[in-house]
């Protein structure tokens, strides 16, 4: 049908206004006990045991995990990883990135449910909120008592925020405790002197945490995660989702539970809409896949206890792919589709990235050199004899233990390396996680070589002392040496 | 503010300034509508503008939270442009300039180290140098602000005194090191070319001579004669060179300028103009402290030739 242009003064007469956002629709999950329960619980219990933990434990009497962005040194238990080791931290978000993908493509959104500090905090909120309020209908016939409240509403309404309140806070507390040591800032909360920039990191994760735990939960993932968004280009017909068996369960309804079904012509849905009253995001599973699933697998308990209930076979909603819904073949034969090619080749990656990652972790050179050559002075001529060119030899250490080292120029005839003095470069002793800066004089003979540039190589040799054992670290740095007309 | 502008261009930049924001808070009250209109057909109201036959341009209303958004960010820019050094030349009220602000950090950052140097205030120049702790703060003192023209092993270069041996242009004491450091110095020798060029050579071969390197006899006799009517004022009659006025020793095989002839003939000729810039409103009187006792050090700490 060909459009004819509208111009602005067709506009009829007759305006329908219409409001242009969707309204919250507040959801309340109803709780829920099964597997899948059990495994977010196990994942909520180990995340976060680790996330409260990490910061109190200590090493070599310094807290073992520290980002110090002060100092900029980061602290992994044994490791001192410094700025020149960003690479480090590109690998690792590299590999993040590759596990996602891959675990994506495997069973959708895994880290989702399971893992993510949204959807976990999300839980545990929930929970207390379980706890104060009561299960999905007191918690909907409480908030629709209009105001004035009754002093129940209040006091129930009150100790929930508090509860929040503190586990936010402390949530908030422990994140700055990555960054800033996690003892002094127990005291400095404690005598009250917390610094502008910690109270504003406090007071912001802690505000974080509670509006999106408490309030925005899965606003956050339908409209401001961009995973969802994305998720639908990582995943394929071979990829295991939470997913509702539409060949069995349609035409679904409700029945006696001694009906007969195949004179009724319905499928096994009963139709009871627990799958949907469960599901933290509000969605209705039956209606396929949606980016606002975010694969917590909740519906999956509810309808398998309704199913045996009623004395029906279990998974109806299950983990499977949609090959074998639209085959109608088990779940065993289409586990063989695991190993396809785009998981090969994200495993692969995987596994050549960790390997790469692990070996040069593990074989890290602690000694590192720095030359600069002066650039006002190009050269100088000592007592009609020698040739001197001066350079600014940084050497950093970033071992936790003692080194001693050694400095030697290479690469032209009778090199002699002196300080500032004019004396020997004797051997220095860099602290540990430290480093030094020395000026020092390189000189050759007068006329021995023609004019010009010449690469020379500074040799940094140095004894890391770990224990009893004394490690050798060697470290090679290029420079010039310029020969004046 | 700088010369560049002038005043015609801060009204200018004013009022174009003003004018956009004026206009920004004019669009959005011109689109302030907050319902979707539709047409008798259930269809989005649209603007008129089609493109390519059949793309046409919905007329929404703008998202509320964009509208909110959009008007705080021009209040924002008022209240700004008050405050804030924005409006052409116009400084704004709370008197900020990013040179302030350096100049607060600098103190902040000296009131802060304030412990670190209190102690040297009291010692003597000879014992911080013999400190290792005051010495390593004095090497990166120096490193931060000598070693771009005298080196960072204090060797100097052409022009740029070295710091480790024992000769010195202005003496050095601690006082002398201390005074040349905080005040600067200016190092003037005076052009000589109405000397003529056959004066200049022999003079240049006479002051050659006195360092003990190759001189024609003859022109070093002729020299010394020249040297005496026009040098001795500053460099002496010994050649021993002044140091209440900065002139140098021409005896001790010490060159600022190189020793060539040429180089001497030239700084005779031309005249040379040395500046060593006052540090005295750079760096606090603590680390000017800890700095003269680095350089005194430098040729001070050595171990003497001959006690070897």
């Amino acid at each position: 049908m060909p459009e004819k242009p509208i111009s602005r003064k067709s506009i009829p007469i007759v305006v329908i206004e219409e409001s242009l956002y969707e309204v919250k629709q507040k959801i309340y999950p109803r709780a829920v006990t099964g597997i899948f329960a059990r495994w977010r619980y196990g994942m909520i219990f180990f995340t976060q045991l680790l996330f409260y933990g990490l910061p109190w434990l200590s090493w070599n009497q310094r807290q073992a995990f520290l980002l110090d962005l002060v100092q900029r040194k980061f602290y992994i238990f044994g490791l001192v990883l410094w700025p020149q080791d960003v690479i480090y931290l590109t690998l690792l978000l590299i590999l993040s990135a590759l596990a996602l993908f891959l675990f994506t493509a495997v069973a959708g959104r895994l880290f989702c449910g399971y893992a993510c500090p949204q959807t976990v905090y999300t839980e545990i909120f929930m929970w207390i909120e379980r706890k104060i309020e009561g299960d999905r209908f007191s918690r909907i016939r409480l908030d629709e008592e209009k105001w004035p409240w009754s002093f129940r509403k209040l006091r129930t309404k009150v100790t929930k925020h508090f509860l929040w309140f503190l586990l936010a806070f402390w949530t908030g507390f422990t994140f700055i405790g990555y960054f800033t040591p996690i003892e002094t800032l127990k005291d400095t909360i404690l005598d009250m002197s917390l610094g502008p920039w910690q109270g504003f990191w406090l007071f912001f994760y802690s505000f974080a945490t509670w509006g999106n735990a408490g309030f925005m939960r899965e606003q956050v993932c339908k409209y401001m995660c961009p995973y969802a968004r994305f998720q639908s280009v990582m995943v394929d017909k071979d990829t295991f989702l939470v997913t509702y068996d539409k060949v069995r369960g349609e035409p679904r309804g409700s029945r006696h539970k001694s009906a007969d079904i195949i004179a009724l012509g319905l499928g096994d849905c009963v139709d009871c809409s627990i799958c949907v009253q469960v599901c933290p995001t509000g969605i209705d599973i039956r209606d396929g896949m949606q980016y606002m699933c975010i694969g917590c697998g909740a519906c999956i308990d509810a309808c398998d206890q309704v199913m045996e209930k009623i004395h029906y076979p279990k998974g109806l909603i299950r983990y499977t792919t949609e090959r074998a819904i639209d085959d109608s073949s088990s779940n065993q034969s289409v586990i063989k589709h695991i190993l396809r090619p785009r998981v090969l080749i994200y495993s692969t990656f995987i596994f050549l990235l960790s390997a790469t990652f692990v070996i040069s972790l593990l074989t890290r050179n602690t000694l590192r050199v720095d030359v600069m050559r002066d650039r006002s002075t190009l050269s100088r001529e000592v007592e009609g004899v020698r040739i001197e060119n001066i350079y600014r030899i940084q050497i950093m250490n970033a071992s936790e233990n003692i080194m001693k080292v050694n400095i030697k120029a290479l690469g032209l005839n009778d090199l002699k390396i002196l300080n500032s003095q004019g004396n020997e470069v004797r051997e220095l002793e860099v602290g540990a996680a430290s480093n030094q800066l020395i000026p020092v004089k390189v000189s050759v003979m007068i006329g021995q070589y023609e004019p010009g540039h010449y690469p020379i190589t500074f040799e940094t040799k140095a004894q890391e002392f770990k224990g009893d054992t004394v490690i050798a670290r060697v470290r090679n740095e290029k420079s010039s040496f310029i020969i004046p007309r | 503010m700088s010369d560049f502008i002038g005043d015609g261009w801060t009204i200018y930049i004013s009022f174009v300034t003003l004018v956009g924001i004026v206009w920004c808070i004019w669009i959005l009250f011109s689109h302030r509508k907050t319902k979707i209109i539709l047409n008798e057909d259930g269809q989005v109201t649209d603007t008129g503008h089609v493109w390519d036959g059949d793309l046409r341009e919905l007329n929404n209303p703008l998202p509320l939270w964009w509208m909110w958004m959009f008007l705080s960010a021009c209040i924002f820019g008022l209240i700004y442009l008050v405050l804030y050094p924005g409006l052409g030349s116009n400084p704004g009220i709370l008197g900020y300039t990013t040179d302030n602000s350096l100049q607060e950090s600098i103190e902040a950052a000296n009131e802060e180290l304030k412990p670190v140097y209190a102690k040297y205030m009291t010692m003597s120049v000879e014992k911080i140098a013999a400190d290792p702790k005051a010495q390593e703060m004095g090497q990166r003192l120096f490193l931060n602000s000598c070693a771009q023209c005298h080196g960072s092993d204090a060797g100097g270069a052409k022009g740029f005194p070295n710091l480790t041996d024992s000769d010195w242009l202005y003496g050095g004491t601690p006082e002398n090191i201390k005074t040349t450091i905080m005040n600067g110095r200016s190092g003037v020798m005076p052009s000589f070319s109405y000397l003529g060029d056959a004066q200049i050579q022999d003079l240049a071969n006479y002051v050659r001579s006195l360092s003990g390197l190759p001189a024609d006899e003859i022109k070093v006799k002729q020299g010394a004669d020249v040297f005496k009517n026009s040098c001795v004022a500053c460099h002496g009659s010994e050649a021993k060179g002044n140091q209440l006025l900065g002139a140098p020793n021409l005896t001790d095989k010490i060159w600022l300028y190189s020793g060539s002839e040429a180089t001497i003939i030239e700084t005779i000729t031309k005249g040379r103009m040395a500046m060593m810039p006052a540090q005295d409103n750079i760096l606090t009187p603590e680390k000017i402290q800890v700095l003269t006792a680095y350089v005194w050090g430098l040729s001070n700490n050595k171990p003497k030739v001959g006690q070897q």
